[in-house]
Order: structure tokens, then C-alpha cells, then sequence
């Protein structure tokens, strides 16, 4: 069916840090400049631009896809941003390759940045408004809110503990210890950390949150024809998919996501994956919030309802376990610059089939890999998969 | 293009001063309904992709995305929203229909700029944070600037930038759509109140709410519809620098640039020859003028005396704005392109009433996102 | 893999507080004035009027809340505004020990998700607990709206203080 293959050919990214020097413009410059150095391109051969930035509120910037544009070397070239709130990263690979599949452009430059530190006294503040303007803002809600709501609905309906779940939280700060990007890499962390961490909306605690970050990652994006004189090495996107539910967040069952579900079997049913955990070799779920990789592990069927912390209980989804997941630590581990985080993770992917990933390189070569995002009201799932 | 394209739906909710009587939401729901009647689609069952348009500080909703799918119909589908003009949004459903993978796509924009107290305030927020913002002028002087040096380096007259005014807001009186509809003179226009000069108050386009919302189909998909497609037959876009510092003053190159894409996608070798009409950002009067030069409709500097001499007056050679423009209908924020492609439609399908362009068969839409960016989009449609 | 990463320049809080660093603050001044529309619009009045109101989808029967003019599963229009209760079921719930900008808060709020009585299975809203002590608040737990006197009623949310466990 697909008319145009469309492979990674290149990648780069910045640091992760709490607060950057650079702005936000300029963290864009350096992960766009850092990944055409990757698969030595300049911007003479990008054909068009496709940017993801989450909220305008963090930058504080109106109209934030002209601000970035020279930053990601936009200038004189046609800039597309798109936009699903946390689902925006790995979005935006989506539309890396819906420019190039429909075979208007050879080569894309998919740049995500977030710099969250200059919303200012909290980026806390940029989510205050993402509740609805009428019936529910007057409320004074916040963000932690909404997953709290969601991680006790989950825990409640297949029983699980606060330690099953920081099990996640310990793998993932673990796992960042070998990423020279990582901002929370920690080998010598605890579930006793985890659970002794200050309460802030029960049931989630501080370490079962990943921090604000600063931080970008861009790709580069080409058609077969073009992506074979690249690099040696193509890695195929051989499904994509993405799904926003109702805005009505109260009217539904937080337990499970039904959107990434619907999202991971538009990308399976592209890619000819019937049988996911079997065809699936690495997973970068998406994890802001420990549960969420659970939860997200079980809406992309490589687990069954309520049993993903069994999994990670019994070291499957450790680097060296059979099914890797979160290989690069995550969020939770690497940081959480939103849009960034999830571009970051389908560049782990692409590191890992590339057999590139340095210190977390998973064993066994494996061929076949899923990166996911998730975002706005507990409502959107975006999935990528890849191969060799 | 490898796989054809058309727009087999339309649907809007017109456009108007204040609309207190709907929510944003109900806004959307009366443009889709309408939108999915005319094309005859059920958006449960057929619509495999929803694209919107928005911007958050527009709406006072940080990930505006969020409330977008409900009112179209897309809850648990696909859907995403571009942060940009109603023509991007186009060109993401374009791309998507073009991969093969999408049969029918559904694209949306609205403006509920009625409800932003503080409109200046939000569009200060778009200039550079560090170098731009704290000079604290607003953000219309610079359009005035770039004005002055536009009018400077093709002597174009101040009279042709009213007559804009009087053309567009007088052919929006024959649209029902339009919110702004006036008869002005070139007098009232340039006697009206400075706003930052030579720019005066009636040369920038006034805020309008309303909802536009296309459906789009390939090529097969589109014939089985319906027997009048509006056929996408080439769709551009690209930005400028934002640098305030290093932009160029006097032209529109990203109009330049976004119309060479749509017109090499299109096999458009002489526009002014091969295009019959067009819908034109025009925001700021001037606008139309810098821009039809842009997008090679009239070598530079002539744009101004072809509008003194009437060629794009409804009944003139190359009618431009037949629908009033922003500056008839009402500037719609992020909606605006969306109003312009929605006139080249109508006309195209001999639907635009009292103001009909007798023979139209190729249509251009070009749309620009405003002060203080320098990106554009256009989009060619042919009947 | 390091050569991958761009090693951007990450600053602490003493670069600030000394002065190594430089920057700019701007407050936004943006401010809206939102159309509640026709079903929210509704929905506000009947708050002030001490009542929770749904709607009915004449596709699916089901009466949904917060009203709308539309279901969004069937996207048909709905065909009318139903009186609820102002009791309910909790649905979810969580212990908020943190204001939006992470400062701690004395007394914590107990946000929840309360499934309306008179609504079709699952439809919630998003409200607060009050009267209850943290501890003993459970999902499934049955409450009622706690409304504030009819002349301090507006036509809001707020118009309930919060709901509160029935005994
Ligand atoms: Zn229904």
C-alpha cells in the first residue's frame, strides 16, 4: 500500500537539563545541526521543516512555530507545526513521514524542542488552562490532578500497589545512568526511594514524576531513493498511527487507554504486525508518570490489561529482558522536555536498530521497535514503529 | 501531483462581529454539520483523518487540541491540529490523501476573536521575547513599517492601498457571509484615524468570529461524492525569517516562495495567463498590493495602479477578493485562509451568488499569518 | 552515541541569584471573555438555580453530562435537557497535598470524578470532596452537592462547594 517508504537516516539531540543557557531557538539549532551532522547533510538538502513544540505557555511565546522556525532551519523552506499536546513528539515523526510518503518532499528535518524552565514562578502554570474554561477551570485544578485521578482508577481496578508500580520508576532513572543526555540518570535508586518520596497528589509521588526539562531533538527523514545514497543503514518506518478521544474526560473509563489502543492498531495493521509482542523486539513507551508506562504497555497489546507491572516485576522490560523497554530511561529518567521526550524516544529506537546506542544497547540485535506518546486530557495516543 | 485531490465538502458558520449566542464548540458543530451534508458523508463511518487549526493564546486554552474532536465528529479517531493558517492545515490533509493511506480527510478552522479582551496584548506575545517585546510598541507599527518601505521602493500611491479598502469591503456586500460589508470612499479610508502611519484604522482588517470546516477525498473517492470537485491541483508554503532585524522590508518572499511550490505542483507556468481570479491576504490593504506582486500576478509596483485602474474590482480583467477579503468579511485569526479557499470554492462551483465571476475555472487562495511572522501558504483549485 | 548529543549550556539557580546570567520577564496580559453557548449556557443557569442538568441523544438514549448540543459518539444533535440529582458516585479520586506552582498547601484538596445520579453509567464530572476526611474517602463512595445559599449562587461550577459523603 504504501506507495513511498520513508526512512530515519539521522538523528541528534541536546543535553537534558533543568534550566538551559541557550534559548529556545537556539537549543533547536543545536539538535537540528547535531542531527544533519549525523548523516552529513546540510540544510541545502532539507526540503521542507516539520516542528513540534507543546504548549505556547511554556515558551511564552504567541505563534511559537515562527518564533522556532530559524532555529530549525525553517528559513526559506516550507514549516509545518503540529500539535497533540504531549502526544506532540512523536507526532511530529508522523508528519515527517506524511510529507515525505506523499511524495511532495525527499528529505525532512523533524525538530521538537521545549524549554520549559522560562515559564515562570512554574511550568506548572502553562497547564492551568488546559482544563475546560467553563466547567471545570473555576475548580483550581493542576495537572497532577488528572493523572492522579487516572493512576488511582488503574490501581483500583487491577489491584495494583504503589511499589509494583515505582518498580517502573527504578528501571527507567536506572537505565538513564547510561544516557550522556540523561539529566536523572541514578544506578543506586530504590523502590524505598520511590515510596519515601514527598507526597504531592496521592497517589503520586515526586519520584513517580519525571522533572521539568529543557532539551530538543531532531531527525532527518528521507524517501527510499534518497535515504539509500544517505546512509547505509535506513531505518523504515513501517507503521504509524494516532488517535484523540473525546474531549469529556470525565465521562470515561480512566483504567485503560482505549486511544493508544486504536492508535497502536492503525501502526500494527500499516506494518503487518498481527501478533505484537511476538513481531515487537524494543518498546519506548511513553512515561511521565511511572503507571503511564503500564498503562500504555497494555493500550499497545504487548501486555494484557492489568499485567504490565507483573512484567516488570519479573525483569522483562529490563534492558537485558525480553521485551527492552524504555532502553534510553525514559522520561523519567533522561528528562521531560514534552515534545523533545517523545522525539527522544523514536531516536532511541533508531539508535538501538542501528546497533548505536553506546551503554544501552540492548542484546540481540533486535529489528523491530515501537516508540509512543500520549497527551492532552488522558486522551491521545501517537505510535511509531520501526525496523530494519 | 501523484494522487488527485479535491475538496467535495464545505461547510461554515458565517462570519460575524461578536456570535455570543454559541460556544466556539457549537460554532464548529454548525460548520461540520453543514460541511458533511454537503458532501453527503457520515464523519463516524468515513472520515479517516480530522485536522484542525488553532492557536492557544487565540482561544485562552493552553493545548487547545484537546477540544477539538467531539464537535466534528472525531472523537476516537485521528486527529491533529496545526499551529498555523487554515492553508497549512489544508496542506496537512493534502499530504495525508497524497500518501495513499487516507481516502477522506477533514480539515477545520475557526475565530472566536470576540472573545480575546486583550488582542494587542496576545499578538505583542508573538515578537521576540528578549530583543523585540520589551521596546513595547505595538505590534501594528509593524505592518506600518513595512508599509512605508513597500510603498518607498514601488512608488505605489496611498490612494491604491484605500481603494483596496473600498473594493473589498464594497464586494462584501453582495457576500452574506461577510461580517464587515461598508460603502467607503478612498477619503474616508485614508481621513481615518492613524494607526501607525501611513497605516489608518480602516486599512487593517477588524476581527470576525465564525467556523469554516472542508471536506477533502482523493481522486476516486471524490468522483463517487460528488459530480462537482473542486480539484486541489497545487498547495505551497514557507517561512521567512522572523528576525525583525534581517527580514526584508519592502517584499513578500515567503508569498513568493509558497506560490512557486503550488504553482510547480500545479504546472502553472504564467499565473496571471492561467489563473482566472484570486482570494488574496489582505489584512492590512497594502498587503494585497505587496502581495499579488509576490505571487507574480503583476510585476512589482504595478499592483497598486492596476487596482486604481480597476482590473481587480469584481468586474475588472483579474478580480481579486471577490468575496470582500479579510477586510470584508473579517479578519478570522487562524481561519482567515480557510475564508479565502472557501470563496475560490464557491465560485468555482458557481455558487457565489450575486458576486459571481462568470467563467471562473482556475482559482488561487494565498493566506499570510500576520504580523509579526513572514509565512504564507497558497493553495490553486480548478473546477 | 555522545557524538550524537550537543552539549548545551545548563545553568543553576547561583547564576541567577549572582547575576552570571542575564534575562528578560514579561507578564502576559491576556485575558478572555468566553460564550458559554447554548448547552453550557444552560447548564450555568440551571447551576444558579441550585439544579444539575443533562442531556438526552435521541440515537443512543443515553443522558449525558456536562450537557453539550451534540453526542459526540452518535453526532447527532441532542433533543433535550434533563434533570439530574445532585448526588453521586465517586469515580476516581486523588489527595492534592500542592497548588499549581508546587507550593504545599495546609489542608489538601480531595479533587474526584463523581459519576451524576440520573445520567447513564460512567458520566462524570470533575468536582471536589469536602466534609471527609482524606482517609476515609473510597471510590465507589456515595455524595451529594454541598450548594452554596441561592443568593451567592452566579451561574457557575462553584455554585456547588463541593460534594460530601452521604451517611
Ligand atoms: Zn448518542
Amino acid at each position: 500500500m504504501a506507495r513511498n517508504r520513508v526512512a530515519i537516516v539521522g538523528a541528534g539531540m541536546t543535553k537534558f537539563v533543568r534550566r538551559a543557557q541557550e534559548t529556545s531557538k537556539e537549543l533547536a539549532w543545536e539538535a537540528a545541526s547535531k542531527a544533519l551532522e549525523s548523516c552529513e547533510l546540510t540544510l541545502d538538502d532539507i526540503d521542507a521543516v516539520v516542528i513540534g513544540s507543546a504548549p505556547e505557555a511554556f515558551d511564552g511565546v504567541h505563534m511559537k512555530t515562527e518564533y522556532l522556525s530559524d532555529g530549525c532551519g525553517g528559513w526559506g523552506k516550507p514549516v509545518i507545526r503540529g500539535f497533540v499536546g504531549g502526544g506532540t513528539g512523536v507526532l511530529s515523526v508522523i508528519q515527517g513521514w506524511y510529507h515525505v510518503a506523499s511524495g511532495i518532499f525527499d528529505t525532512v528535518l523533524v525538530v521538537a524542542e521545549e524549554k520549559m524552565s522560562a515559564c515562570q514562578p512554574h511550568p506548572q502554570g502553562a497547564f492551568i488552562t488546559i482544563f475546560d474554561n467553563i466547567t471545570e477551570r473555576a475548580l483550581g485544578p493542576n495537572l497532577l490532578w488528572i493523572f492522579a485521578l487516572e493512576m488511582n482508577a488503574y490501581m483500583t481496578r487491577y489491584g495494583l500497589s504503589k511499589r509494583d508500580i515505582a518498580l517502573v520508576s527504578v528501571k527507567n532513572k536506572r537505565n538513564a545512568a547510561d544516557h550522556p543526555a540523561a539529566m536523572l540518570g541514578d544506578p543506586n535508586i530504590t523502590v524505598e526511594d520511590v515510596l519515601n518520596s514527598e507526597v504531592l497528589a496521592w497517589p503520586v509521588q515526586r519520584l513517580d514524576v519525571s522533572p521539568v526539562t529543557d532539551g530538543a531533538v531532531a531527525i532527518v527523514m528521507a524517501a527510499e531513493h534518497v535515504a539509500r545514497r544517505i546512509t547505509n543503514k535506513p531505518v523504515w518506518v513501517e507503521g504509524i498511527g494516532w488517535n484523540l478521544d473525546t474531549a469529556y474526560w470525565t465521562n470515561r473509563d480512566l483504567s485503560y487507554p482505549t486511544y493508544v489502543e486504536e492508535a497502536a492498531r492503525m501502526a500494527y495493521k500499516m506494518a503487518g504486525i498481527t501478533e505484537p509482542r511476538k513481531q515487537i523486539h524494543i518498546a519506548e513507551p511513553y512515561d511521565p508518570f511511572d503507571y503511564k508506562e503500564l498503562h500504555h504497555l497494555e493500550g499497545l497489546l504487548l501486555f494484557d490489561k492489568g499485567k504490565a507491572a507483573e512484567a516488570t516485576a519479573l525483569g522483562i522490560t529490563q534492558r537485558d529482558g525480553d521485551l527492552p523497554v524504555c532502553p534510553s530511561g525514559g522520561l523519567l529518567g533522561v528528562g521531560n522536555p514534552i515534545s523533545a521526550a517523545a522525539l527522544m524516544k523514536v531516536a532511541e529506537i533508531f539508535w538501538q536498530l542501528r546497533g548505536e546506542a553506546g551503554a544501552r544497547q540492548v542484546p540481540g540485535q533486535p529489528k523491530r521497535g515501537i516508540a509512543q506518546a500520549w497527551g492532552d486530557l488522558m486522551q491521545v495516543g501517537t505510535v511509531v514503529v520501526l525496523g530494519v | 501531483m501523484i494522487r488527485e485531490v479535491a475538496i467535495v465538502g464545505v461547510g461554515w458558520s458565517p462570519f460575524r462581529s461578536i456570535t455570543p449566542d454559541l460556544s466556539y464548540k457549537e460554532m464548529m458543530y454548525e460548520a461540520a454539520v453543514r460541511a458533511y451534508e454537503d458532501a453527503g458523508i457520515d464523519p463516524r463511518r468515513d472520515v479517516d483523518s480530522f485536522v484542525t487549526v488553532a492557536e492557544d493564546f487565540n482561544e485562552g486554552t493552553s493545548i487547545f487540541d484537546e477540544y477539538t474532536p467531539d464537535q466534528l465528529g472525531g472523537a476516537l479517531r485521528p486527529n491533529h491540529t496545526i499551529t498555523g493558517d487554515g492553508i497549512h492545515g489544508l496542506a496537512a490533509a493534502v499530504m495525508q490523501i497524497l500518501t495513499g493511506h487516507f481516502n477522506i480527510v477533514v480539515v477545520e478552522a475557526h475565530s472566536k476573536a470576540s472573545n480575546i479582551l486583550t488582542h494587542p496584548h496576545i499578538l505583542a506575545y508573538a515578537m521576540d521575547p528578549v530583543y523585540n517585546r520589551p521596546l513595547a510598541f505595538h505590534p501594528y507599527a509593524i505592518a506600518g513599517m513595512e508599509m512605508r518601505r513597500y510603498l518607498a521602493e514601488t512608488g505605489t500611491p496611498l490612494e491604491a492601498c484605500a481603494q483596496v479598502v473600498v473594493k473589498n469591503r464594497g464586494n462584501a456586500r453582495l457576500n452574506p457571509l461577510a461580517a464587515h460589508a461598508a460603502d467607503l470612499s478612498v477619503e474616508d479610508v485614508l481621513g481615518s484615524e492613524p494607526i501607525a502611519e501611513p497605516l489608518t484604522r480602516l486599512q487593517c482588517a477588524e476581527h470576525a468570529d465564525g467556523a469554516v470546516v472542508f471536506v477533502l477525498a482523493d481522486g476516486a473517492t471524490a468522483r463517487a461524492l460528488t459530480d462537482r470537485p473542486i480539484w486541489i491541483r497545487g498547495i505551497g508554503w514557507a517561512n521567512d525569517t522572523h528576525t525583525l532585524e534581517s527580514r526584508p522590508w519592502g517584499e513578500a518572499s515567503y508569498a513568493y516562495w509558497a506560490s512557486q511550490m503550488a504553482y510547480r505542483m500545479a504546472g502553472i507556468k504564467s499565473p496571471r495567463n492561467e489563473i482566472d481570479f484570486a482570494e488574496v491576504d489582505d489584512t492590512f490593504a497594502y498587503k494585497e498590493l505587496q502581495h499579488l506582486e509576490a505571487l507574480g500576478l503583476c510585476r512589482p509596483g504595478e499592483a497598486g495602479w492596476w487596482t486604481l485602474e480597476g482590473a481587480t474590482a469584481l468586474t475588472g480583467e483579474f478580480p481579486v477578493n471577490p468575496s470582500g477579503g479579510a477586510l470584508g468579511e473579517g479578519h478570522l485569526l487562524d481561519c482567515t485562509g480557510l475564508a479565502r479557499v472557501l470563496e475560490v470554492v464557491l465560485q468555482l462551483r458557481g455558487e457565489a451568488g450575486p458576486r459571481q465571476l462568470e467563467g471562473a475555472e482556475i482559482g488561487l487562495a494565498f493566506s499570510w499569518r500576520g504580523v509579526p511572522t513572514t509565512s504564507g501558504a497558497a493553495v490553486v483549485l480548478s473546477n | 552515541m555522545k557524538e550524537f548529543v550537543y552539549n548545551c549550556v545548563s545553568l543553576s539557580e547561583e547564576d541567577f541569584t549572582q547575576g552570571r546570567v542575564l534575562f528578560e520577564t514579561w507578564k502576559p496580559v491576556a485575558r478572555y471573555a468566553w460564550d458559554a453557548g447554548i448547552a453550557i449556557g444552560r447548564y450555568l443557569r440551571e447551576l444558579k438555580n441550585g439544579r444539575l442538568i443533562g442531556v438526552h441523544c435521541p440515537n443512543c438514549g443515553r443522558v449525558l453530562v456536562p450537557p453539550r448540543m451534540f453526542c459526540q459518539d452518535c453526532f447527532v444533535p441532542i433533543d433535550g435537557f434533563v434533570p439530574l440529582q445532585d448526588t453521586g458516585t465517586v469515580v476516581t479520586f486523588s489527595i492534592c497535598y500542592i497548588r499549581w506552582d508546587m507550593v504545599r498547601l495546609e489542608h489538601p484538596l480531595i479533587p474526584a470524578v463523581i459519576a451524576i445520579d440520573g445520567a447513564s453509567p460512567g458520566m462524570g464530572i470533575l468536582h471536589l470532596l469536602g466534609e471527609v476526611k482524606p482517609e476515609d474517602v473510597r471510590i465507589g463512595m456515595r455524595v451529594r452537592a454541598v450548594w452554596k445559599p441561592a443568593e451567592e449562587r452566579v451561574g457557575a461550577i462553584t455554585d456547588i462547594r463541593y460534594f460530601k459523603p452521604i451517611e
